[in-house]
């Protein structure tokens, strides 16, 4: 009964959830009755093109912002304010303490939260740190290091909590590509490891279809579900690859036809 | 040569071996003992110091008369000789003392303000409207009213102080704790910190380098209001501070005491800005990033 119920039973729900938020003189509906289910180790994906509301969503499961309609269920509980129970990673690289080093920002939540006493979170801290690669900057403050290490050692401090889930926003954008493949490798590595849960917002299809392992399709203004797919297994063929490419694209981008007539109708002149 | 239009021109591809660091003059070369001396700020200020006595020395013996403006020397042997023959020293502790009571008051009251003001709207509004109203008032137009309230002596003295530091160290606290990157703030309560926890351990590190504006304000406007005060009615008080120091001595001619006087706070004033913020700078922001250079 339990092991069917532990599969039926979703670790985070998301049911009917519209998102608004105000801006100077608007308000706007970010998502409209969006409903998606996480299971536990899934590396779900929130895709879309920019407007259609998955890092609103992302805040909203961070519990950030309250749902206007539907709820956000973590383990059964709904969602009312932020917590350690779901650890951020930002796509901002100022995102770790700037006057605490390496370990002591992989420390730092673990000791806010009293989760552990001093010696067990340094112990914690460390074999994280190790995980991604760093052990050699543990000391260092966050200023001297580069872009992809921050955000390693951000990753880092998101795992070491061992949430129940890993909400990552768009956590690779601002950075180079070629230090964004090695990272999306190294992501799935730890996972592989670890086996986290892990929600992730991106607009990059290729990333989407390379780090998740369930993505859902949102459109844009306001954010709806268009698809919920499976994503294909790790180190699939280039052919399956762009195939499921072509895909979502073609599903992202079939309302924006109109728009985009007139463009090619120039390129092809 | 001929190509059709919109094909790219055809081009052999180029590999290359990287010349051996041998073939470079310098790669990296250690800087001369003159450059790094001259790359320490302190030995440059205290270049500017001396060459600023030196001027001083110089206009003062060519103008040839002490009881307008003594020498550099003449000001040094009065400030030593009053250090340790007269009563300069305890003057200075006296000034001191009240300085660090009502500068720490200040602080305290202007932690308090910004506490009230960063969690509810309304504390913002008031912390404004205070701020817009009392910062250009001048403390020592306060004076009078201290001395109504708090009598003759250190209260009024305290008081005027506290007036001065407040709202300059709550003004860039404030705005400090306003800059705070969006994304710290969501960090911090990512942790589950809310509340005072919230502000002492995300807002005070993050503003630190405006906090650390606003102490540095704070302090010489409590040093001037205090000179100030002191000058106004050292007069009656028995143990007054330097203002009085200065004050007692202009009235006896003793100008090189008066220039001692003076030299006193502006040394108090280099060693807290050259030492005690340095330090406190090496060891915060400049550390963390957060300042450059």
């Amino acid at each position: 009964m339990s092991v069917h119920a532990d599969a039926a039973e979703p670790l985070l729900a998301v049911r009917g959830v519209t998102l608004q938020y105000k801006t100077k003189d608007h308000l706007v509906t970010a998502t409209y009755r969006v409903g998606f289910d996480v299971h536990r180790s899934d590396r779900f994906i929130l895709l879309g093109p920019s407007g259609c509301g998955k890092s609103t969503l992302l805040k909203a499961v961070g519990g950030y912002m309250k749902p206007v309609e539907g709820e956000i269920r973590l383990k059964g509980e709904a969602v009312t304010r932020p917590g350690p129970d779901r650890m951020m990673v930002f796509q901002e690289f100022d995102q770790l303490l700037p006057w605490r080093t390496v370990k002591e920002n992989v420390m730092f939540p673990l000791r806010a939260s009293g989760r552990l006493p001093r010696k067990a979170a340094e112990e914690k801290a460390l074999e994280y740190i190790a995980k991604v690669n760093l052990s050699g900057f543990a000391d260092s403050f966050p200023h001297t290091l580069s872009g992809g290490m921050k955000q390693r050692v951000a990753i880092a401090r998101g795992m070491a909590m061992e949430p129940d889930i890993l909400l990552m926003d768009e956590p690779f954008a601002a950075l180079d590509a070629l230090t964004r493949r090695k990272m999306q490798d190294e992501l799935l590595a730890l996972w592989e490891g670890t086996r986290f849960t892990v929600l992730f917002v991106t607009h990059s299809i290729p990333e989407a279809i390379k780090v998740g392992s369930r993505i859902l399709l949102l459109s844009p203004h306001p954010g709806q579900v268009k698809a919920e797919m499976d994503s294909l297994p790790a180190g699939s063929h280039g052919a399956d690859v762009s195939a499921l490419e072509q895909r979502i694209h073609a599903m992202l981008f079939a309302d924006a036809v109109e728009e985009t007539r007139d463009d090619q109708a120039r390129v092809h002149a | 040569m001929s190509r059709s239009a919109g094909m790219p021109l055809a081009r052999p591809e180029i590999v290359r071996e990287p010349v051996s660091s041998g073939a470079f003059g310098i790669v990296e070369k250690p800087l001369s003992t003159w450059e790094r001396i001259t790359n320490v700020g302190a030995v440059r200020k205290f270049a500017l110091l001396v060459l600023l006595a030196v001027v001083w020395e110089t206009y003062a013996r060519a103008l040839n008369n002490p009881l307008l403006f003594p020498t550099f020397s003449a000001t040094v042997e009065a400030f030593f000789n009053g250090l340790f023959g007269g009563d300069l020293f305890t003057k200075a502790l006296t000034s001191l003392r009240i300085l660090l009571i009502g500068y720490g008051a200040g602080i305290l009251c202007a932690g308090l303000l910004t506490v009230v003001a960063i969690t509810s709207r309304i504390g913002t509004d008031l912390l404004e409207l205070l701020t817009s109203m009392f910062n250009p008032l001048p403390a020592i137009a306060l004076l009078p009213l201290a001395l109504i309230w708090f009598g003759l002596g250190a209260g009024s003295i305290v008081f005027v102080i506290i007036h001065s530091v407040l709202w300059a160290v709550a003004l860039n606290t404030h705005s400090g704790f306003l800059s705070v990157s969006n994304t710290l703030r969501m960090v911090g309560r990512n942790y589950g910190l809310r509340g005072l926890p919230y502000v002492a351990r995300i807002l005070i590190p993050a503003a630190f380098p405006s906090i650390l504006t606003g102490l540095k304000i704070g302090w010489a406007f409590a040093w001037r209001t205090l000179i100030a005060a002191e000058l106004v009615f050292g007069v009656s008080s028995g143990s007054g501070g330097l203002g009085w120091f200065i004050y007692e001595n202009k009235n006896q001619l003793e100008i090189p005491n008066v220039f001692a006087g003076l030299f006193t706070v502006i040394v108090i004033g280099l060693i807290v800005e050259n030492v005690v913020f340095r330090i406190v700078e090496a060891r915060t922001v400049r550390k963390w990033g957060l300042q450059t250079a």
